[in-house]
């Protein structure tokens, strides 16, 4: 690479020309897996079998989604996933937003103390905090209501796992929301003080509407995340009935006899809601993540 | 907060108000009505409880509890045991307890070496914005947006199907008795002393872990180059800077705090992985110390004391790159 003033427009070409090939060649690469996944979803067993998932079909068929959508009881688990996940992001978005507005607006004695709490305890591996949480979980009784809490305790309730995620993931959030709402000037407050606005107009109609792309950009990634949980499903559901669709995946898996096809169908539909809010919001959800990384 | 940012305009607004006028740039405390103090203490109070009773009361009675023997059910039957737990973790459980390590060990090397080089490698190349940067961009960080229990399946259905799969279709083993079973052949790859190692389906396991992995550096490290002053490369290549030598000396060391942020992510990566090793769960060789945590939850061999005193070891591990985390991501304001 030397880029010495004179040859450099020809170095600078090649350059150019290099660096796309390995980044076609790179990406093709990493799109193995997924091309692979789509074409065997759609594929007999029979036909992959025989020629293996890279040639050409003989046939098409749609039976590996029938398959996987009754054999992994899939209306149930997305039934269980909206009921998880909207009341999740609506709350934790609402919880953070409220901790990030009184820490980034007003000055009192704990601000960086309190900010620090929440950025550390979303950086914690959930594992070093499940073994007394499933012990609390057990020992907080709820009203038996099907499906939501049909164990009538906290544990393998869907309360409990809300909870969970609106807890731990408010440390995130807050965290992002925090460092937005510190741009937006300082003078709206004054000024909303002056007219007499309430602590909570001024949260609700002043700042909150001002921190909507990050709020949108905050969303998108939390719903990634609180959807693909695997880990506090696994652990705090108990009856595989209740299981959110990305951890009821392991249904499909047969101990002695797996049918990949089916597998690779039930991936498929399980990966794509994430796939296609990303697809479409693909600049809010890299957003989100590029802000809580470049403040940090 | 210490935020000393005195602001003229803020102290002329707010003087117009009755009451004394706050100096700093945001209001404090203390100048609030009663119920705008009501409001803000709930507006923090139940937030920041739910946050402490679910995530750091349980981080820190993890602790207290790998010091006793308990087995979950009355408080009564809990003993204190001292350093029982840990003193088993290295003599009775010393295989599982090293193999859990080694094998973390291992995911955060391949993460540190491969594909947090890579991710650099592409948001340099990104960040000069060539044709296709875009598609680029989006395509790599596809995989970044599945869970990792989804793509634990997809390589296990696409790329180590034994009878079908990527890899024993490239060989041309797909034959019944000839294939290769990559997720279940748990010999040493990389043999160290003892019977440790890197065993074969471990390393299979890993690859997709990479695979995701590069996306997501390839973003933090992107977010970080687009905030580089382009002064700074302007002037180097003035300079008559090698493209090398201008990222070594002037771009990496400007992107400091995108670079701890990166390391510290990478680390608490490779400590907390667990789905995709739950979801290829093989009996030998592939247990990470969050498997150990799960083990130890309930049921009839499991030990809550033996399980916290993973959990805590995970702790530990952890403890120092998330205060150097904080040291960084608050580095104004703690000066």
């Amino acid at each position: 690479m030397s880029a010495v003033a004179g040859d450099g427009q020809i170095t600078k070409k090649r350059n150019v020309y290099l660096a796309q090939i390995f980044l076609v060649v790179l990406v093709a690469l990493w799109m193995v897996p997924l091309v692979g996944m789509v074409v065997s979803s759609f594929r007999p067993l029979a036909d992959t079998n025989a020629n293996g998932i890279f040639s050409w079909p003989d046939s098409l068929t749609m039976n590996n989604f029938q398959g996987a959508w009754e054999r992994g009881n899939m209306p149930r688990h997305w039934l269980v996933t909206g009921i998880v996940v909207v009341p999740a992001l609506i709350l934790v978005l609402f919880f953070s937003s409220m901790v990030a507005f009184a820490v980034s607006r007003y000055s009192w004695k704990f601000n960086l103390s309190l900010l620090m709490l929440f950025t550390a305890g979303n950086l914690l591996p959930p594992q070093t905090m499940i073994q007394p949480l499933f012990q609390i979980y057990r020992r907080i009784p709820l009203p038996e209501i099907p499906l939501i809490s049909d164990t009538g305790e906290m544990r393998g309730s869907l309360i409990g796992l809300i909870l969970i995620h609106v807890a731990f993931q408010s440390g995130f959030c807050t965290f992002v929301l925090s460092n937005y709402m510190k741009t937006l000037p300082k003078e709206l407050n004054e000024a909303a003080q002056v007219d007499g606005a309430s602590m909570w107009r001024q949260y609700w109609q002043i700042i909150m509407p001002l921190t909507r792309p990050a709020l949108a950009a905050l969303a998108t990634l939390e719903f990634s995340w609180i959807y693909n949980d695997f880990f506090w499903a696994v652990v705090l559901i108990q009856k595989g009935d209740n299981l959110p669709i990305t951890s009821s995946l392991q249904n499909l898996s047969g101990q002695f006899f797996t049918d990949d096809n089916l597998v690779a169908a039930g991936s498929l539909l399980v990966a794509l809601p994430t796939i296609l809010v990303y697809l479409i919001l693909r600049r809010q959800f890299i957003g989100g993540l590029a802000v809580g990384a470049s403040k940090g | 907060m210490a935020a000393p940012e005195l602001t003229d305009e803020s102290v002329a607004v707010s003087t117009s108000e009755a009451g004394p006028a706050p100096k700093k740039g945001r209001r404090s405390y203390s100048v609030l009505s009663r119920s705008d103090k009501r409001t803000i203490t709930a507006m923090v109070g139940v937030p920041t409880a739910l946050h402490i009773m679910f995530v750091w009361i349980p981080a820190i009675a993890t602790i207290g509890l790998s010091f006793t023997n308990w087995n979950g059910f009355k408080f009564s039957s809990m003993k204190w045991v001292g350093l029982r737990n840990y003193r088993q973790l290295l003599t009775v459980f010393e295989k599982d307890f090293y193999e859990a390590l080694f094998n973390n060990f291992w995911v955060l090397l391949f993460l540190f070496v491969i594909a947090t080089p890579i991710g650099v490698l592409v948001a340099y190349l990104l960040d000069k914005n060539l044709k296709g940067t875009a598609v680029y961009q989006s395509l790599l960080y596809l995989p970044v947006v599945l869970s990792l229990a989804v793509v634990g399946f997809i390589w296990k259905s696409v790329v180590y199907s034994p009878r079908q799969g990527l890899l024993n279709t490239l060989l041309g083993r797909t034959a019944e008795g000839n294939q290769i079973d990559w997720l279940g052949d748990s010999d040493n790859i990389i043999p160290l002393l003892g019977g440790y190692g890197l065993s074969k389906n471990f390393l299979a396991m890993i690859v997709p872990m990479i695979w995701q992995h590069v996306g997501y550096v390839m973003v933090l490290y992107l977010a970080g180059l687009k905030s580089v002053d382009p002064t700074l490369r302007e002037a180097s290549a003035i300079d008559g800077a090698s493209e090398w030598q201008a990222f070594r000396r002037v771009i990496m060391p400007s992107l400091r705090p995108v670079n701890v942020v990166i390391m510290v992510i990478t680390v608490i990566t490779a400590l907390r992985i667990y789905d995709i090793i739950a979801v290829l769960n093989n009996p030998n060789g592939t247990d990470v110390l969050s498997v150990l945590v799960t083990d130890n939850i309930s049921g009839e061999s499991s030990s809550i004391g033996r399980g916290s005193a993973y959990a805590t070891v995970l702790l530990l591990l952890c403890f120092g790159f998330v205060i150097w985390y904080l040291r960084n991501a608050f580095r104004e304001e703690l000066e």
